[in-house]
């Protein structure tokens, strides 16, 4: 039974490019980027309980890395997505070591200002960044020599990356080294009286999320062949916390669902209703009220609940 | 005998208030030392100050005789510290499995470690709800997964905090012949215990604490038969 969801599951995803026009194909794939950057997010947030409004760093850091890369240093895709991967990785160690002298409102206030500073610097570094202009006339990759320019071919390919990023975290969070994290989010002082040392746990776990944070900006970079400093704002990592909060945090399909509807609201709806911002607002505030706990075990939570009721 | 954990003029202090008092008491290796004393007595914080969350201000504690009270409280548990905490407080949100395999750890020269099928095999009712969730098992299961979980750090002390509290008098039972089987395979243990019939039994030295002080310090036989030691330190029977 839950094998045959999946296949159907699989089943649609595969086929929907063969179905669906250039505009819902390319939505999509902009919904499979947003997922793999709430996910990702979610790691901190729903499995470790470290609310950060600073996760932009990492989709905006890994893009501009591999934009400038390839722009002013010329080199080719094989190059600046490892490098940039790597970079951006090598960032978020220093900047966990920092934040995480902190956890709770603090933590949320430190990973906050840093990511400030990378947008700043974004902002007015012209020379190297073009400030307010960003950076564009990018290309897409093409692994083994398949053009990503077409919007199915790169459907397949975020389709692809995103499968990849969503099973990775799902197979951390289920380890042992997960059932750890999840313990410090629960009882931090329990778990160091059991031989865990928190902040390590804490820190990996921060450097893990960035990566995908990271890989996330890079099919960021690729789909819009552009980057301004608007993708390291507060707005972003907001978007971002808010996806993961709306769709449930601390479950798998939660940040998947909330991106979705994120994604939905801005680039859909915003088509025809102009003040589509109140709209996203509004249903935030229904989500909040009618299931505080996120719509992913909302709609559990209401499905359970309507089985028993059928059932007598 | 070798000791396996000792405290030799421990004083402890939350924030200014003076809690434990030149605590001194050797548990040796392969036996049970029960601590008893009434309510504020200093037992809790006694454990505390072992496992590292209240450092000592004074004073040693040394784990088979090595030094640990200037550790961290990860530190102290990787050394060899297991810890059943007072109320059990197992991780109500991971399944019983992930409880258990949070605290894994090997530790050479264990005569027999402790794994998962191991501690399922001494805790059959556990074996039934691995998958399930902690927090919704019966408050005799989680004193169970509790003492487990530390089973799984392979302790070379293992120190407990009231585990009968708030059982059935069928758990309580079940819970001593439990104490009384790892002590019968050598593990060392420190036990603080308000039912004081449970920790006699099991006991083969006794420390009785006092406003933080030690007021008496002997075997379990001794207190037995001193009818006046128990009215006037515990306040029962």
């Amino acid at each position: 039974m839950k094998w045959a969801r999946w296949a159907l599951l699989a089943v649609a995803l595969a086929a929907f490019p063969w179905i669906a026009g250039e505009y819902y194909i390319n939505l999509t794939s902009q919904i499979f980027i947003a997922a793999t950057f709430a996910a990702s997010l979610n790691l901190l947030v729903g499995y470790g309980g470290l609310p950060s409004l600073g996760h932009a760093s990492w989709l905006g850091l890994a893009a501009y890395l591999s934009a400038w890369m390839s722009l002013k240093l010329g080199l080719g895709h094989a190059l600046t997505a490892p490098a940039a991967l790597l970079g951006t990785t090598l960032v978020a160690c220093a900047f966990g070591w920092i934040s995480l002298r902190a956890t709770g409102l603090g933590f949320l206030m430190i990973t906050l200002a840093l990511s400030q500073v990378l947008w700043g610097t974004a902002y007015r570094w012209v020379s190297v960044t073009d400030g307010d202009n960003g950076l564009r006339g990018l290309t897409r990759p093409a692994p083994f020599g398949i053009s990503l320019d077409g919007a199915t071919s790169f459907y397949y390919f975020a389709l692809a990356v995103t499968v990849v990023a969503i099973t990775l975290m799902a197979m951390f969070v289920a380890s042992p080294f997960g059932a750890a994290l999840r313990g410090t989010r629960d009882q931090p002082r329990r778990m160091s009286a059991l031989g865990h040392d928190v902040w390590t746990v804490r820190w990996i776990t921060f450097v893990y999320s960035a990566f995908w944070g990271a890989v996330s900006g890079l099919l960021f970079v690729y789909y819009n062949k552009y980057i301004h400093p608007a993708s390291l704002s507060i707005t972003s990592s907001a978007e971002a916390l808010l996806g993961v909060i709306a769709g449930g945090s601390g479950t798998l399909a939660g940040p998947i669902v909330g991106a979705a509807i994120i994604m939905l609201l801005k680039n859909y709806v915003s088509a025809y209703i102009e003040r589509w911002n109140m709209l996203m607002g509004f249903v935030f505030v229904l989500i909040v009220i009618f299931m505080p706990e996120g719509v992913v075990p909302g709609v559990r939570r209401l499905y359970l609940r309507l089985r028993k009721w059928r059932t007598g | 005998m070798s000791e396996a954990l000792a405290l030799s003029g421990v004083d402890a202090l939350y924030g200014e208030s003076h809690v434990l008092h030149e605590v001194s008491f050797t548990l040796s290796a392969g036996k049970v030392l029960a601590l008893l004393g009434r309510n504020g007595a200093g037992k809790t914080t006694c454990m505390s100050a072992i496992i590292g969350f209240l450092p000592p201000r004074r004073g040693e504690i040394r784990l088979f005789g090595e030094p640990v009270s200037r550790l961290v409280p990860e530190a102290i548990a990787r050394k060899g510290v297991g810890f059943v905490p007072q109320g059990r407080r197992i991780f109500p949100t991971l399944t019983v499995r992930e409880n258990l395999i949070v605290s894994g750890r090997s530790r050479a020269g264990a005569p027999v470690p402790w794994n998962l099928e191991r501690v399922v095999a001494l805790f059959p009712r556990l074996k039934e709800r691995l998958q399930q969730v902690a927090g919704s098992l019966s408050g005799g299961e989680q004193q169970m997964l509790a003492i487990g979980r530390a089973l799984m750090g392979n302790p070379r002390v293992l120190l407990m905090d009231e585990p009968s509290e708030g059982l059935a008098p069928l758990i309580v039972a079940e819970v001593g012949r439990t104490i009384a089987r790892l002590k019968q395979e050598g593990q060392s243990i420190l036990l603080v215990e308000q039912n004081i019939k449970l920790a006699l039994d099991l006991a083969d030295e006794v420390v009785i604490l006092n406003t933080g002080r030690v007021a008496f310090s002997g075997s379990a036989g001794e207190v037995r038969s001193d009818q006046v030691l128990i009215t006037q330190h515990l306040g029962v029977f």
